[in-house]
């Protein structure tokens, strides 16, 4: 039975199911998974939905079979992703490391859960921060994106996919299982007003093609298999035909590459969103669906008098530094809200480098944060 | 002193140079190694096929044989360790007209690639899996492994391998293959005709081949390099159709070859095409994008 893969019209829709959308109105054609609370529902609804679009869907024997599924499928051609929670996205981290390495576009969404080990299997956190920023082993840089809503979870998957195939990398879509099962009201638009984006493409002769030498921006054109390039694809440090180089030179070249292509494409990349910021003089850093019980907070705290605003993180990496450093200079202090013990309030500490106070409004996890504990703390730290 | 006379400039072209990366040469293997003669054959079955190469693929895992993908000239990819099959899992889902070859080792395949090998071979995913079965884990200096034989010395096991091996057919045919053939290294033409047969057949394909490593596990359990290459010779039994629950190595009863498995089932695509996709089947449709 063919279906549209993008269901223009209005719904009240989990953010699970959001996301799915968001992905096939992406392009995306290839899911491999596994399932996992409180991921699954990507899953069933990919399992369903993908025959319809002439898509593939495929159950794994493993998070770690999945992952390697999604960067095969996505080198015949295909946009692929696959969903998890905190266990899963533990078993994906090597393989996202081969997806790093070898520059292969793909969407991971982390359902975030709280942790460690099996953790909070059914209740929500946002303890994954730093896994998503450093899980898998070498350095490097990532993408990771954190929507606030349903809504916002549909349009920002599209963006997922977009910025994994223009800068050719796993993109992580770092959300939680508050939005993920929350329902709310998510407006699908036309397609023809959805922008997608597909990886560059090679020209010239095949026979001279390098699937690592950068093109202007940063990132090089990729062919599929079957395409007639001979292309070698390895983890392996490797040069710009692909071939295992195991010297400090390639190393140091092939490092350049991988960073470069995020660093050098900041602004394109970072998105952040505000609310009641200009005039701010304490300044809440926060994102996901702690950014919602922080902007209830701006708007007690401003009837208290205190002039608070939010920075509210859509791209939490690359780390928007920049933003932090210039309002380091001219607020009172920060706030920073998220259902961890403090992982971006570090980063938060480190950009703002000792010039204002700076205090965590955190959670370990299971639930939301309160506003009234944001604003508590509104009163009392400043 | 006798002068050393070139006779010839130039090399001549190995008839399999077309299908080397031959900027990629000299190889790794070390002397006595086996894998560069199964990895010959293998390219000298994709020749002999007839399969379009254009549209092969080679997916490796880590290890010595895992380094096979990097010196085929076709479109190759050396994965993480023992992730091959998934990744070729997903290569294939994503272009049905791809042709997937799997070549990798024991070690990969078999102890850190177990599960992605059951349940391929489950979902009979259309693939060839080589396995080239050295008992043991070359690379890292000749560690035991789920293929090493009882008693038989390692660098992990010092006094003798307490473990039972697998018998890697067995396991193959009871987890789905519907090909499963072992040869040893040193029966080439076989070899050749059996890769030759699988690559032509729909379904997942299983080739066990017994190859050497004197370096690392010859050298630690009293095998000079050629004794390995007698006891193929010696102990071969070739027998075609054998139970698969027979086949355990034993290399002084006898070692049993053959080709034991060739039956027919409906691959994993064939199967979601026909649940989940019933219009793909009447306008024959190949690519994902397409």
């Amino acid at each position: 039975m063919m279906k549209p893969a993008v269901l223009t019209g209005e719904y009240f829709m989990t953010g699970d199911v959001a996301c799915a959308e968001g992905a096939l109105a992406a392009g995306c054609r290839f899911f491999g998974g596994y399932p996992i609370t409180p991921a699954t529902e990507i899953a069933e609804r990919m399992a369903s939905r993908l025959p319809q679009v002439e898509g593939c869907f495929i159950q794994m024997e493993d998070e770690i079979g999945a992952m390697a599924a999604v960067l095969g499928s996505s080198w015949a051609g295909v946009k692929s992703m696959t969903a998890t929670s905190g266990p899963g996205f533990s078993l994906m981290m090597e393989n996202i490391g081969l997806g790093i390495c070898t520059e292969t576009p793909c969407v991971v969404v982390n359902v975030q859960r709280g942790g460690p080990s099996t953790g909070l299997p059914t209740q929500g956190a946002q303890s994954d921060m730093m896994q998503a920023r450093w899980g898998s082993h070498g350095h490097y840089e990532i993408i990771a994106i954190a929507p606030s809503s349903p809504q916002e979870i549909f349009y920002l998957t599209i963006t997922a996919f977009n910025l994994s195939e223009k800068y050719r990398l796993p993109v992580l879509i770092m959300t939680d299982e508050i939005i993920g099962h929350m329902s709310e009201k998510v407006i699908i638009p036309e397609a023809k007003l959805i922008k997608t984006v597909s990886r560059p493409k090679p020209k010239g002769r095949k026979d001279r093609f390098k699937p690592f030498a950068p093109g202007p921006n940063g990132v090089a054109p990729m062919p599929a298999a079957g395409e007639g390039y001979n292309l070698h694809i390895t983890g392996l440090t490797h040069d710009e035909k692909g071939y295992p180089v195991m010297t400090v030179e390639a190393q140091t070249e092939m490092m350049a590459r991988i960073t470069e292509k995020i660093q050098k494409n900041l602004d394109d990349i970072i998105r952040t969103d505000s609310y009641l910021l200009d005039d701010a003089e304490i300044v809440i850093v926060s994102y996901g669906v702690s950014a919602r019980t922080s902007m209830a907070a701006v708007a007690e705290a401003r009837k208290l008098g205190i002039k608070a605003g939010l920075l509210r993180l859509v791209t939490i990496w690359p780390f928007p530094e920049d933003q932090i450093r210039e309002l380091a200079d001219r607020v009172k202090g920060f706030v920073t809200v998220e259902i961890n013990l403090g992982q971006i309030h570090r980063e938060v500490e480190r950009c703002a480098g000792g010039k204002v106070p700076i205090f965590l409004v955190g959670h370990p996890g299971g639930t939301l944060i309160h506003p009234d504990k944001v604003v508590k703390m509104l009163k009392e730290a400043f | 002193m006798q002068e050393i006379s070139v006779t010839s400039k130039k090399q001549p072209r190995h008839p399999l140079d077309d299908l080397i990366r031959t900027d990629r040469i000299p190889h790794i293997w070390c002397p006595g190694c086996g894998i560069g003669t199964v990895f010959s054959s293998c390219l000298a079955a994709l020749k002999e096929s007839g399969i379009d190469l254009k549209k092969t693929v080679m997916v490796s895992g880590i290890g010595c044989s895992g380094r096979a993908a990097g010196y085929v000239k076709l479109d190759s990819f050396h994965t993480t360790h023992g992730r091959a099959i998934p990744f070729a899992t997903g290569l294939k889902l994503a272009n049905p007209e791809l042709n997937i070859v799997v070549f990798s080792g024991d070690g990969d395949l078999f102890a850190i690639g177990g599960n992605h090998f059951i349940h391929a071979a489950r979902r009979n995913m259309d693939m060839t899996v080589i396995c080239v079965n050295n008992l043991n884990y070359g690379m890292t200096g000749g560690q035991v492994a789920a293929t090493t034989p009882y008693m038989a010395k390692s660098t992990t096991t010092p006094a003798g391998n307490p473990e039972t091996p697998f018998n890697l057919p067995l396991m193959a045919y009871a987890s789905g293959a519907t090909y499963v053939a072992r040869w040893t290294m040193l029966h080439t033409r076989d070899l050749t005709d059996s890769i030759t047969e699988a690559l032509c057949k729909k379904g997942f394909s299983f080739i066990e081949v017994l190859s050497p490593c004197p370096v690392n596990y010859g050298r630690r359990n009293k095998q000079k390099p050629l004794d390995m290459l007698k006891l193929y010779q010696e102990k071969a039994i070739i027998k075609n159709h054998a139970d698969p629950s027979k086949l355990d190595i034993d290399f002084e009863k006898g070692i049993i070859l053959g080709k034991f498995i060739d039956l027919d089932r409906p691959t994993f695509i064939e199967h979601y095409d026909k649940i989940y996709r019933p219009s793909r089947l009447q306008e024959n449709v190949s690519g994902l994008n397409s």
